[in-house]
């Protein structure tokens, strides 16, 4: 199973969200083809309800903690309840551009 | 000193740091770039730590405070999050709120 799949079907189970985007965006990064290193996570779901952000981050970091000892090196987490969702009309922000710093030590980013 | 300790007395030493890839001026890392500027853009005087050029750090930082990613924000001597925590909390407005009242703080304690 890809690191992607993996990942969907973890949150899925987990967050029983309400809309879910797991996009692998190694490809804007200077990693090798098929690395799964930079991945951007919307979610949607009302388990975000009434809690910080910081909160919401470091549920999903540890969800992903596995993944991030296996090889993922930046998630770029959108954690929404669905009502803030709607007022942001549906969209989560770009990701940046990348400029290099995974190419000079793997480990770490978002 | 060991390397824990050496991250604890930066970051309770200084009101504001962002442990990045790279410098505010010439970031290596978008995520890194995008914090770094919406600290800039508050106003209020930040330090800032280049993980690239302390391996040290770079490998022990996500054990200090649970956080496995780069960016790392902390205000008054508690990580605020990583690059998306802060855009979001410098586009609500909050980020140059929280700034301004830890650097005041620290003033006080002189």
């Amino acid at each position: 199973m890809s690191r992607q799949a993996r990942i969907r079907s973890q949150l899925t189970a987990q967050m029983q969200p309400e809309h879910l985007e797991v996009l692998d965006e190694s490809h804007q990064h200077a990693v090798p083809p098929g690395a799964e290193s930079h991945f951007k996570l919307v979610i949607v779901s009302d388990a975000f309800t009434g809690q910080t952000l910081i909160k919401r981050h470091r549920t999903v970091n540890e969800l992903l903690r596995t993944e991030f000892e296996q090889g993922l090196h930046a998630a770029a987490i959108h954690a929404f309840t669905p009502a803030e969702w709607q007022e942001k009309g549906a969209q989560a922000p770009a990701s940046p551009k990348c400029r290099g710093g995974s190419k000079a030590k793997l480990g770490a980013a978002a | 000193m060991d390397v824990l300790e050496r991250i604890d007395q930066q970051v309770k030493g200084h009101p504001v740091v962002i442990y990045m890839k790279g410098t505010p001026q010439f970031p290596q890392c978008g995520f890194s770039m995008r914090a770094a500027q919406a600290l800039t853009e508050s106003g209020v005087p930040f330090a800032h730590v280049n993980v690239l050029q302390d391996p040290e750090i770079f490998e022990h930082l996500p054990r200090y405070a649970d956080w496995p990613t780069f960016p790392q924000i902390y205000v008054d001597g508690e990580l605020i999050g990583g690059c998306d925590i802060t855009l979001e909390l410098h586009a609500s407005g909050e980020l140059k709120t929280m700034l301004e009242a830890a650097v005041a703080k620290a003033a006080e304690a002189g």
